[in-house]
């Protein structure tokens, strides 16, 4: 997977590490901002009140 | 060698999930605090200045005729003198906006968090929250409050470490109320008898001042919850803060 991407990548070796960087960069700001946020409230670790149907975020 | 190449493939992508799945946790632990710590600044500064505004109109003389000054609590109190209606009511704090500012001495001095009004997922987000239709700060009743253990800025970290008699402060635009804790348990998250006017006693009227702190417990799980009780000791205008409690005295 990671070695056919790095064949694809454009350029000499430099860009290619470039292009990477900016990939990594943007897979990172995709899962910090907008999927983490999302998957969180379906997880049960941020439940703190008590109500009578719990188990789902309060 | 295709089965070699898909063998590769395969612990490629169980590496990258592994990866993925300790970004989440740390993005859990750390990120989420970042959140909130700017929540509750902007919460702080909010705060000051609804204040500030709701001292001003206390003070200022009752010169103006009745109704021209838009009060969102106009007319729900009904006691109030014309003209002279604080623009800030604690009772009309909508969901999700800072209510009190709370302090636990124990946790140190740099310990002021922003209760805000209501319990929803997005409200404690921003800090810890005030269950709707609990008391409010200071009045007879149960005044229940639920924070994060772990996550988003995790308010109520160490709320375990509390024992009888350690003071909670809780400030309002108005007063100090200084909580003495008097007990704490565990119970089962469907529990809801702990947030009832007098605890564990559903239906009977509460005769003294309480405040009831929720978290989920053991921490990083949701399987139980941790409560602290405390009771109503001592009560301050604000401009006289509890000086010595909050020393740690």
């Amino acid at each position: 997977m990671y070695a056919w991407l790095w064949h694809h990548l454009p350029g000499s070796r430099a860009t290619k590490a470039l292009c990477a960087l900016l990939l990594l960069v943007a897979v990172l700001a995709l899962l910090f901002f907008v999927v983490f946020p999302a998957v969180e409230d379906w997880l049960p670790f941020n439940d703190v009140t008590v109500d009578p149907g719990s188990v789902n975020p309060a | 060698m295709s089965i070699r190449k898909a063998l590769t493939a395969l612990g490629e992508l169980l590496v990258t999930a592994g990866v993925i799945v300790l970004l989440f946790a740390a993005y859990e632990l750390w990120g989420t605090g970042v959140y909130t710590s700017g929540q509750q600044s902007d919460l702080h500064s909010e705060l000051n200045r609804e204040w500030a505004s709701a001292s001003a109109a206390a003070t200022a003389p009752a010169t103006a005729p009745p109704g021209s000054t838009a009060s969102p609590s106009a007319g729900a109190t009904p006691t109030a003198v014309p003209g002279a209606v604080p623009a800030y009511d604690i009772k009309h704090v909508p969901l999700g906006s800072g209510l009190a500012v709370l302090r636990i001495p124990k946790f140190g001095s740099d310990y002021d968090k922003v209760i805000v009004q209501g319990v929803g997922t997005e409200d404690l987000k921003r800090g810890p929250g005030h269950y709707p239709g609990s008391a409010f700060p200071g009045d007879v009743g149960n005044f229940v409050v639920s924070g994060h253990r772990t996550t988003y800025g995790a308010p109520f970290n160490r709320i375990d470490e509390l024992r009888a008699g350690d003071p909670i402060v809780v400030q309002t635009a108005t007063n100090w109320y200084v909580y003495r804790v008097t007990a704490s348990e565990i119970v089962q998250p469907t529990a809801t008898d702990v947030v009832s006017p007098v605890p564990h006693h559903v239906g009977e009227k509460a005769t003294t001042a309480l405040m009831t702190l929720t978290t989920c417990n053991p921490k990083y799980s949701a399987a139980q919850r941790l409560i602290v009780y405390a009771t109503l000791d001592a009560t301050s205008p604000s401009g006289s803060p509890p000086v010595t409690v909050l020393a740690g005295g």
